[in-house]
């Protein structure tokens, strides 16, 4: 069984037809990442017990040859921002390198009562914090492309291990593209759901309304699958929406003829890399070619878009990370004498250097006599590209756009410079601030082999209609995915 | 109390002290504000904690919807406007007790705004704001092993539901904060919303203190007073701080804006130690939660679940009942009291009977035995029932102040002692009372003889025996007019 | 709007974070350059625009009270939630005496 190729039914197919068994097939999965994992680093913990008692469960099952739950033996990662019950979940911070959490994060059960056997515990920048992965405080993340290159971040881990098969899907979480980016720059699909979509109870927040949890994997029939699984109403998180979820897999298949693609001018301006325009521009043909219609559109306030994002996700982190503070969980500095002596230290130790420029930045921006010309300026803007986005939605069903300026860079080269690797969330922090489903699935490559993304972006709720012209685009193109 | 002997009473009434209270109440709701871990006071402690109150990662608030009802009660007995749409925000800083680093509390946009209470004066003090907010939870500094090293906290009271309660700085002395308070926790105890118990932390009260020559326009520089727990010590606290700024003042010194510490064993204020954060809390709307919507038809809902306020009730019970002002403040002490006042007195044969045997019979007793009206051994029932029993005649108001001389003694209801007496009767009987005087007449010649010489005043002498022999249970005036009449003349 | 020195110190302090002196300097350089392209939305006039604090309170359109009320809860104990056990509660506390989290001592006088 080709591990790297393997999708959410192929496994479960398999395990249901007793050509493998669930148990051996984690196994299976355990051994590629030994083998693997030490040049990628996409793991953080791997939590066997766990995984190996949810896939006996499975082989039960089938053995009576009852039918499986839709994700019955496949097995998953988990980004390690996702709280897990009884499993180390550290954000990819030193500052939780020994919390145990006494609870399970929302998706997580749901996934694990759909059947998933959950293999282990995966990289991230700290605290979803970076867009290359090389933020986490235990060890970068390597891209599987080319192993001297960014997996792109915050999910980097998830991205990186569904690439390179050590986990037929994963999920992550995306505060500002950090799923979609990653999946990107790993030749994977992405999807960040509309806000509220998907319950954000367990996810250890980072910027409130901005955050969303979200599949990635191989294919757009897999992220509509692991999406229709964790999405609905969750009693435990006030934001997560009260609407129906559709039978996003059901729809798939439905014809895309007709429908109206938009192409906002302002996502093919300057900055971005010329392979990734041709590509993203070639793509945009291909819908043409199945009997979409291409509609210009524009998103005036698109250029806002980054300090916008910069101080609402920034401010609300400031305060979402407040709570670490060594007194009930996680790190404490060691030989503190007075409290002050022990926030600052233990903050100061087991906090990175991008979460303090962050927090730094966030605090600033709410701080007395700040907030009017800061964080409620940005809250105001946020409302003018919401409006973009709605007015351009009376034209046109979705939204197609490169996913990043760039593909995968090199390890180190945009560490110094954060303001640099600000610049590069254009393309993806606009749907965060929206609150819109966005989805990223690969297009191309560049010539030096690197996977090129593009977005595709749809109205409130409207994953459907997203993820059936990914579905129709990546039918008529064949993707491939990075063998072993 | 320690005040300085040396400020004259020039310089005192030269200015004027302009006080602003912030008073904290918890709700008696079942669970915690956005969580379902039980509010009970004084379990274990950190056995009523959840990953939400706890602060963490990944959990979220969802806000009870009690708590929401008993803060709109309060509000409206408090006669505050409410806000059709609130939204809550994080008020940012950090403390051991304060799981998240922050506390969800309400900001720009209030539950309710723009009440009173009236205090006697009469006087009305506007009442700014009432918003919701949880309660964090609590630091101890002694009582366990290492408490000379190490703070230990306490997370059960983290998540209480509180609202916050402010006043316009409209109070103007000490004795004038008092009474503000004891309406205020007078009016939340009969919405039932909270059980005001400053001892067991369920009332708090920070007091914010200025002085200012007398008919100025302008504020002084204010000094939050804290850590008060009773409202016999805000009055003290507050004399002394006052005391204290014009002092400063007069002396030549700046008042300093701080918060300031109440130590009652000693009666005197004194600034915090440690350095005085600037208290920058960097509002902003929490991101977590969904605005607060109350409209119209909720609102009505609400209001119709408001019980008749204590002022409002007092006047009632003076009007309807013919007491006294007094007594009515003693009988609505406490909204259970009055209930049962006016269950008794209304099924009572006359109710103002009633009011009036609580006021002359009950009410000298208790105060000689030192007992309040809630630990009376005579319920409202028994009063009503030794009401009913005088008014039918079946007993003399002797006969009642002797069986309620027994109840104190005996410290039992009227009911019960009047069972144990044997039911006594007032007799009626008025051949059977003749027959007792014949014989008291009989046995005592020299009186008779002393009667009719003139001395009317022996009739009291046979009256009194007549009243022995049957036991206190003739009727006084029957046996006056009988005696009167056997006697002749 | 320039950051200073002070104003470094100060928002350190606020957030709690002791930073040396190599990493103040750095924070100074890095705020001014990030805060430099925030300046940029000074640009746009939002003086009438309300301002997106909550993204979800767009999605209900019920009337009055029963607007956003699926959101909140019954007052039942446990009935969202049940509370944790006492010893798993305080089993992440890296000072703990088994009943209370314990702090270095916190004077106020």
């Amino acid at each position: 069984m080709n591990l790297s190729s393997l999708t959410i039914p192929g496994a479960r197919a398999a395990v249901q037809e007793r050509k493998t068994t669930a148990t051996a097939l984690a196994e299976s999965f355990y051994r590629k990442i030994g083998k693997d994992d030490p040049q990628i680093g996409a793991y953080l913990a791997l939590c066997r017990e766990r995984a190996i008692s949810k896939a006996t469960e499975m082989d039960a099952l089938a053995a009576k040859g009852e039918n499986l739950p839709p994700l019955g033996g496949v097995p998953i990662a988990i980004k390690d921002v996702l709280v897990t019950k009884g499993i180390r979940t550290t954000a990819g911070s030193k500052i939780l390198g020994n919390f145990i959490p006494p609870y399970d994060c929302t998706a997580v059960a749901r996934l694990e009562a759909a059947g998933a056997v959950m293999l282990g515990k995966l990289n991230c920048d700290e605290f979803a914090m970076g867009s290359s992965n090389e933020n986490s405080a235990w060890k970068p993340v390597h891209n599987p492309h080319d192993l001297s290159r960014v997996p792109g971040g915050s999910s980097g881990g998830s991205a990186a291990a569904t690439a390179a098969g050590m986990a037929v899907a994963a999920l992550g979480s995306d505060t500002g593209g950090s799923i979609r980016q990653p999946a990107s720059f790993c030749g994977v699909v992405g999807l960040k759901p509309t806000y509220g979509r998907v319950s954000r109870y367990g996810l250890i927040a980072f910027a409130s309304s901005l955050d969303h949890v979200g599949p990635l994997a191989k294919t757009v029939k897999d992220a509509a699958i692991l999406l229709r699984t964790i999405a609905g109403r969750d009693p435990m998180d006030s934001t997560s929406a009260e609407l129906p979820v559709p039978n996003y897999v059901a729809e798939l298949d439905k014809p895309v003829r007709g429908l109206k693609i938009g192409v906002a001018k302002e996502y093919f301006g300057q900055g971005l890399d010329n392979e990734v325009r041709n590509t993203v521009e070639a793509a945009i043909q291909k819908f043409a070619a199945l009997g979409c219609e291409i509609v210009e559109v524009s998103l005036p306030h698109t250029r806002y878009a980054i300090p916008t994002y910069y101080i609402v996700a920034t401010a609300e982190a400031s305060s979402n990370l407040a709570r670490f503070d060594g007194v009930r969980y996680g790190y404490r500095a060691a030989g503190v004498r007075t409290l002050s002596e022990m926030y600052r230290r233990t903050r100061d130790q087991g906090l990175g250097a991008e979460v303090k420029r962050r927090i730094m930045l966030g605090s600033y921006a709410l701080s007395a006599g700040y907030y009017d010309a800061y964080y409620l300026k940005a809250q105001k803007v946020r409302t003018l590209l919401t409006r973009d986005f709605e007015d351009a939605f009376t034209k046109v069903d979705v939204i197609v756009a490169p996913t990043s300026p760039t593909a995968a860079f090199k390890l180190g080269e945009k560490v110094d410079d954060p303001l640099a690797m600000y610049l590069a969330d254009i393309y993806t922090v606009t749907a965060n601030l929206a609150g819109i489903p966005g989805i990223s699935i690969p297009c191309g490559e560049t010539t030096e082999k690197l996977p090129i993304g593009m977005q595709i972006l749809g109205k409130h709720f409207d994953e459907a209609t997203i993820l059936r012209i990914a579905h129709a685009y990546e039918s008529s193109r064949q993707s491939s995915v990075l063998s072993s | 109390m320690a005040t300085s002997p040396d400020l004259s009473v020039s310089a005192r009434t030269k200015y004027e002290p302009v006080i602003g209270l912030e008073v904290h109440v918890q709700l008696l709701t079942v669970t915690k504000i956005f969580c379902s871990c039980s509010t009970r006071f004084g379990d274990p402690p950190n056995t009523n904690v959840c990953p939400v109150c706890l602060g963490l990662p990944g959990a979220l608030p969802v806000l009870n919807r009690k708590a929401v009802e008993y803060a709109v009660l309060a509000a409206m007995a408090l006669n505050c406007r409410i806000n059709e749409t609130s939204i809550f925000a994080r008020k940012n800083y950090f403390y051991p007790d304060l799981p998240k680093g922050y506390q969800i509390s309400q900001y720009d946009k209030p539950l309710a705004e723009y009440g009173w209470i009236d205090v006697p004066g009469p006087k009305r003090i506007g009442i700014t704001r009432l918003h919701l907010e949880e309660d964090a939870g609590k630091s101890l500094h002694e009582g366990f092993p290492d408490a000379d090293q190490k703070t230990a906290i306490d997370l059960n009271r983290s998540g209480v539901p509180l609202i916050e309660i402010v006043s316009e700085p409209e109070i103007s002395s000490p004795d004038e904060a008092y009474e503000y308070l004891t309406r205020l926790k007078e009016i939340i105890l009969y919405t039932g919303v909270s059980d005001c118990n400053m001892e067991e932390g369920s009332l708090r009260c920070d007091a914010n203190v200025s002085v200012r020559p007398r008919g100025q326009k302008e504020f002084g520089t204010k000094t939050e007073v804290k850590n008060v727990n009773s409202f016999r010590f805000i009055r003290e606290a507050l004399e002394y701080e006052i005391e204290r700024q014009i002092e400063v003042i007069e002396s030549g010194g700046r008042i300093t804006q701080e918060t300031r510490l109440y130590n009652a064993q000693e009666g005197k204020t004194y600034g915090m130690r440690s350095k005085e954060q600037a208290h920058d809390y960097r509002y902003f709307p929490e991101p977590d939660l969904l605005p607060l919507v109350v409209d119209e038809k909720r609102r009505s809902e609400i209001r119709k679940l408001l019980p008749e306020l204590p002022e409002a009730r007092r006047k009632r019970l003076v009007a309807d009942y013919g007491i006294t002002e007094y007594d009515a403040a003693v009988l609505t002490a406490s909204k259970a009291l009055a209930d049962q006042f006016e269950v008794a007195a209304k099924s009572a044969t006359n109710p103002k009977r009633v009011a009036n045997l609580v006021q002359s019979e009950l009410a000298g007793r208790l105060k000689a035995k030192g007992l309040s009206i809630e630990q009376s051994p005579i319920s409202m029932k028994g009063v009503a029932q030794s009401a009913d029993l005088v008014e039918s005649g079946a007993i003399s108001s002797k006969m009642l102040k002797d069986l309620y001389d027994l109840s104190f003694e005996r410290n039992k209801d009227f009911s019960v002692v009047y069972e144990e007496e044997g039911r006594p009767q007032q007799s009626r009987d008025t051949s059977a009372l003749e027959k007792t005087i014949d014989e008291v007449i009989a046995s005592n010649p020299k009186q008779v003889e002393q009667y009719r010489a003139g001395k009317k005043t022996v009739a009291v002498f046979f009256v009194g025996q007549v009243m022995k022999a049957s036991k206190g249970q003739a009727n006084p005036q029957l046996v006056n007019e009988l005696v009167a009449k056997k006697l002749g003349g | 709007m320039k950051v200073t020195e002070k104003d470094v110190a100060y928002v350190a302090d606020l957030a709690n974070l002791e930073l040396s002196d190599q990493e103040r300097a750095r924070m100074l350089r890095d705020l001014n350059s990030i805060l430099g392209h925030i300046d940029t939305l000074n640009e746009l006039d939002t003086t009438n625009v309300q301002p997106m604090a909550q993204v979800s309170d767009r999605y209900d359109s019920k009337p009055g009270s029963d607007r956003f009320a699926y959101a909140s809860r019954e007052d039942v104990h446990e009935g969202l939630r049940k509370s944790l056990p006492h010893d798993i509660a305080v089993a992440n506390a890296p000072d703990s005496n088994g009943t209370f989290f314990q702090v270095p001592k916190v004077i106020e006088r």
